[in-house]
């Protein structure tokens, strides 16, 4: 039997409208709705599945940030993670930890725990990198199986679908792996309240990037963070008519 | 300054638009050599070679390479980075796996998506969604990254840079291609098309789809959909728009029975002109659409798609 590990992100709810700063500094996080990145919560699925079908006797999930990563983390444990490992790397909310040091500090988590998978989101809604299953398979020289519509484990291997520009591709990787979960994989569950209740009771480690001895300092320095250029506003058109020769008055068809 | 550039390689073939678009950015930072792999790689190499200001071509050919695999491919670049000061790429399924491996085997970081060079060190990326645009100075000794390449126009031909056979390097064997599941289609490519139509949930059905087809077809457009229609099962994962799914900034683009979520605008809205067609006249579409048309789609677009003839 083996774990599974599963680094969860804290950040801005996915139906919040962003704002950019005034003073182009970076983008106001103060206030707002925070929750699990859409994909590690299907990450968080795909885990539990895996433990209820008795191909993995533990889910632990990991997160990495500020302190209040502990309500990600909660939120995690009332889905179905036994245990939680939180590593508190900045005090600022707006401190964004880089994937490159997110995978440092996993992968000495990995060192630690053993884990025979890690499931991770393919993206993280904030900072769109799309980066840190790749580089932690990297540092720990496993294969890895981004993307991922389908997977089944069969003893030292995995057979993964990916979703690829040109369609779907099926891969299989020698276990442990990393695989990165895209949206097809599952429909995420939603925690029960008295999974929610059961929760507070579970286990969460606190440690600190010290812990790991891993130097978190950015390697990409924000010089500044701006609006994107609006679109001009547009039109209706009554009918289809006049949408024909609105298009053929612009060129466009 | 000396750039790698991984080529965008399909079955042997190199796919010239995604490449060339990713040479521009590349030649705005120095000199440019272009990397293609595959089981096979001779005739993209020779297409890549005539790109303009392409100053070396490398092939590499094994049949670990065929199939993007992540572990072979990286090693492999990892195994040739100490010539170069960047490592880029166009923002594929198949870099976007690739790039982050190499970028952390070589301890610096990705920069991924990048939109505009500002100079060689110096990149702007879209975050949220494209609702901010980040401008990034990396200290890192080599940049790795990814360019968008819907933000930049292809380079010509005109090139005829000379192509070397690099050698493999070896396969850590930890993964094996099985399949590719690819349907062939006679429409232009997704992310490189002039024109085109997207259907979303208000289509209703795979069924259904054809009618978005259809208009599709007249206008000589590629297709594409919303997560909702692919996760609905009306059309292939291939076709999603967004910030999850494929970036694209055509001269037209037709969104029908789209609501216009801000995960879906992310993939679409530096195209040159949207319509927009959806029942709900509250919906978010029309505020990014240049022509919108509040109708049914059932009467509008086979209207449409009629009256274009
Ligand atoms: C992590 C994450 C990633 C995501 N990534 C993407 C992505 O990459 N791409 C993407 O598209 N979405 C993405 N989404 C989903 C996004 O938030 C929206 O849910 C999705 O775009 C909605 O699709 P839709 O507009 O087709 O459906 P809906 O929002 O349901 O809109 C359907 C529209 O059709 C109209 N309609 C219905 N019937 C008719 C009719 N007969 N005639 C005319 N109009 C009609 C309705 O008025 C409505 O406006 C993502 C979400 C998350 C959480």
């Amino acid at each position: 039997m083996m774990k599974v590990l599963v680094p969860v992100k804290r950040v801005i709810d996915y139906n919040v409208k962003v704002r950019v700063k005034a003073d182009g500094s970076g983008v106001d996080l103060a206030n707002v709705k925070m929750s699990m990145n859409p994909f590690d919560e299907i990450a968080i699925e795909q885990a539990i599945r895996l433990k209820e079908a008795g191909q993995a006797d533990e889910v632990i999930a990991v997160s990495i940030g500020v302190k209040q990563n502990q309500e990600t983390l909660r939120t995690a444990l009332a889905m179905g993670a036994d245990r939680a490992i939180l590593v508190v790397a900045t005090d600022d909310v707006h401190t964004d930890i880089e994937p490159l040091a997110v995978a440092k500090i996993l992968k000495a988590v990995i060192d630690e725990e053993q884990p025979g998978i890690v499931l991770a989101g393919k993206q993280a809604i904030d900072n769109d990198m799309n980066a840190t299953g790749q580089m932690l398979a990297a540092l720990t020289g496993w294969s890895q199986a981004t993307f991922a519509s389908e997977l089944s484990i069969d003893g030292d291997s995995a057979i993964v679908t990916r979703e690829v520009d040109g369609g779907l591709q099926s891969i299989k990787v020698s276990m442990p792996t990393i695989v990165t979960v895209d949206l097809r994989l599952n429909e995420p569950r939603y925690a029960s309240l008295p999974n929610i209740m059961k929760a507070k009771k579970k286990p969460m480690d606190e440690k600190t990037t010290a812990d790991y001895g891993v130097d978190t300092t950015p390697r990409l320095n924000i010089e500044a963070t701006s609006e994107p250029e609006t679109r001009a506003a547009g039109i209706k058109v009554a009918s289809v008519d006049e949408l024909v020769e609105k298009l053929k008055e612009a060129g466009a068809v | 300054m000396n750039v790698l550039l991984l080529a965008e390689v399909n079955g042997g073939a190199l796919s010239v638009d995604s490449t060339a678009k990713a040479l521009t950015a590349a030649k705005r930072i120095g000199d440019v050599t272009i990397l293609c792999v595959g089981n096979g790689c001779s005739d993209a190499a020779n297409a890549a070679a005539k790109l303009d200001g392409v100053s070396k071509v490398l092939c590499a050919q094994d049949e670990a390479y065929g199939h993007d695999m992540a572990e072979p491919v990286s090693d492999l670049i990892v195994s040739l980075s100490s010539s170069y000061s960047h490592i880029l790429a166009p923002s594929t399924s198949a870099s976007k796996n690739i790039l982050p491996r190499v970028a952390a085997l070589l301890d610096v970081m990705i920069i991924s998506e990048v939109t505009a060079v500002i100079d060689a060190d110096t990149f702007e990326r879209p975050i949220y969604a494209g609702n901010a645009i980040q401008t990034l100075k990396s200290v890192d000794t080599i940049k790795v990254a990814t360019i968008r390449t819907s933000t930049f126009d292809a380079s010509g031909e005109g090139g005829s840079a000379s192509v070397e056979r690099i050698d493999a390097v070896a396969n850590p064997g930890l993964s094996e291609w099985i399949e590719d599941r690819v349907a062939a289609s006679d429409r232009p490519e997704l992310t490189s098309a002039g024109v085109v139509v997207s259907g979303g949930r208000g289509v209703g059905s795979e069924d259904d789809f054809k009618i978005i087809e259809a208009l599709a077809d007249k206008l000589g457009a590629a297709v594409g959909a919303s997560r909702a229609a692919v996760d609905s099962g009306y059309a292939p994962n291939d076709w999603q728009v967004g910030q999850t799914g494929k970036v694209v900034a055509p001269d037209l683009y037709v969104a029908v029975g789209i609501s216009g979520a801000i995960q879906h605008l992310a993939g679409m809205k530096d195209s040159k002109i949207i319509v927009a067609i959806n029942k709900d006249e509250e919906a978010p579409i029309f505020q990014v659409a240049d022509f919108g048309l509040v109708a049914d789609l059932f009467d509008a677009v086979p209207q449409l798609t009629e009256k274009l003839g």
